[in-house]
């Protein structure tokens, strides 16, 4: 465990200092310990653990966006586990449920747990079809299509910096859009 | 959406980078000051023997109570703002301010009393404080639960009570230069009151407002 946690510490100050594959590789390690951890709290809540990926989503999109609150000095991951019970717990509670959130749910993973296989969801998705025509364009491309922002800006007539923002924009609305349907 | 292609575009905006929420807090009050200061100078003012008053110490005393509130709020509001923080360790920081007016009230009971008990702490002022401070506060409030907006507080109720008592402090120590009514009773009774009531509004505000 501790090995694992001060390999994100890592990954997360090199993505900061500008490693872009530093932060995809991390997004990538810590999403199948969210998706056990959000399978879990769904169990406990007494709901079908078919809607644990539209949580690990919400849970990423919300660390992508609020990554600024981490303190570089202080190791990541009781940070990423705080956002992911934060998460959690509004997730549950829009489903009506009487929230039982353990407080070792995401720190406790087991290693075998953490091997599950990667799934698609709606919700997102669905929001997805609400964005602005340029901000859906771009991540359409970016997202589904994995074509690189250069690429995008060449298919979309844009200039890298306009595409950057759309990105970044998109990203947002998203996550605005998930915390008040 | 599948998750990895979540990850693939988030990866992707990893080059953007948001300004610290100190930053932006600090931006927030800055905007929203002089509104207050609009306030404080149209329906207030400074008091207008302000200059014989700074000789007195309870006077002083007040500025010393206030921002001895706003300023560790601040700090404990930007600590909170942090998903993983815990009140705990810091609270007390919250504290100074009870501290400072015990102090005060100890040594104005030590002291020949100029006005009875009764006289110092019910003042001529206290419904003019318990409107001023709170309608100062209100842009201030404004722009600290709009700072605060940027971070990612654990506990959004928290996070607001604590916009409250930023702004509030802070409306204080404006108000403190109009009110005439300098005994330390009178400051632990209305003040605290005031800042109470902008606390809970900030509260309630920011249990909505400061879920991310």
């Amino acid at each position: 465990m501790r090995g694992r946690e001060d390999e994100w510490t890592g990954l997360m100050r090199s993505a900061r200092a500008g490693d872009d594959a530093a932060y995809h590789r991390l997004l990538k390690a810590v999403a199948p310990v969210l998706r056990a951890a959000a399978r879990r709290g769904l169990a406990r809540a007494g709901q079908p653990p078919d809607q644990a990926e539209d949580i690990v989503q919400e849970i990423l999109l919300a660390v992508h966006l609020k990554r600024h609150t981490w303190d570089s000095e202080a190791p990541f991951a009781p940070w990423l586990f705080a956002i992911g019970r934060n998460k959690l717990i509004d997730a549950l509670r829009r489903r009506g449920k009487r929230v039982f959130v353990n407080i070792d749910d995401f720190a406790e993973t087991l290693p075998g747990e953490a091997a599950q296989e990667t799934a698609s969801a709606g919700e997102v998705a669905a929001q997805l079809g609400t964005l602005p025509q340029r901000q859906r364009d771009v991540l359409q491309s970016i997202a589904v299509e994995a074509a690189s922002i250069k690429d995008t800006a060449a298919k979309l007539s844009m200039s890298e910096g306009a595409v950057r923002v759309a990105l970044h924009r998109g990203l947002a609305a998203l996550t605005g859009k998930l915390r008040d349907h | 959406m599948h998750t990895d292609q979540l990850i693939r575009s988030l990866a992707a905006d990893n080059p953007h980078r948001a300004p610290r929420v100190g930053a932006v807090l600090s931006m927030a009050l800055l905007v929203a000051a002089p509104l207050s200061i609009l306030i404080f100078a149209t329906f207030f003012g400074v008091r207008a023997d302000v200059m014989s008053a700074m000789r007195n110490p309870f006077f002083d005393m007040k500025f010393a109570v206030t921002l001895s509130l706003a300023i560790p709020a601040i700090i404990v509001s930007l600590h909170l703002s942090r998903p993983e923080a815990l009140l705990r360790g810091w609270g007390w920081l919250l504290l100074l301010p009870v501290g400072l007016l015990a102090v005060a009230i100890g040594s104005e009971a030590m002291m020949a009393p100029a006005m009875p008990m009764t006289m110092r702490l019910m003042g001529k002022n206290s419904r003019v404080c318990l409107v001023a401070i709170p309608a100062m506060s209100l842009p201030l409030l404004a722009g600290a639960l709009f700072g605060l907006r940027h971070g990612a507080p654990s506990r959004p109720a928290l996070a607001g009570a604590l916009a409250g008592l930023v702004s509030a402090g802070l409306a204080a120590t404006l108000y403190a230069s109009h009110c005439t009514d300098d005994s330390p009773l009178f400051v632990a009774t209305w003040y605290t009151l005031a800042t109470a009531l902008v606390t809970a509004i900030g509260a309630l505000v920011g249990s909505r407002v400061l879920r991310y």
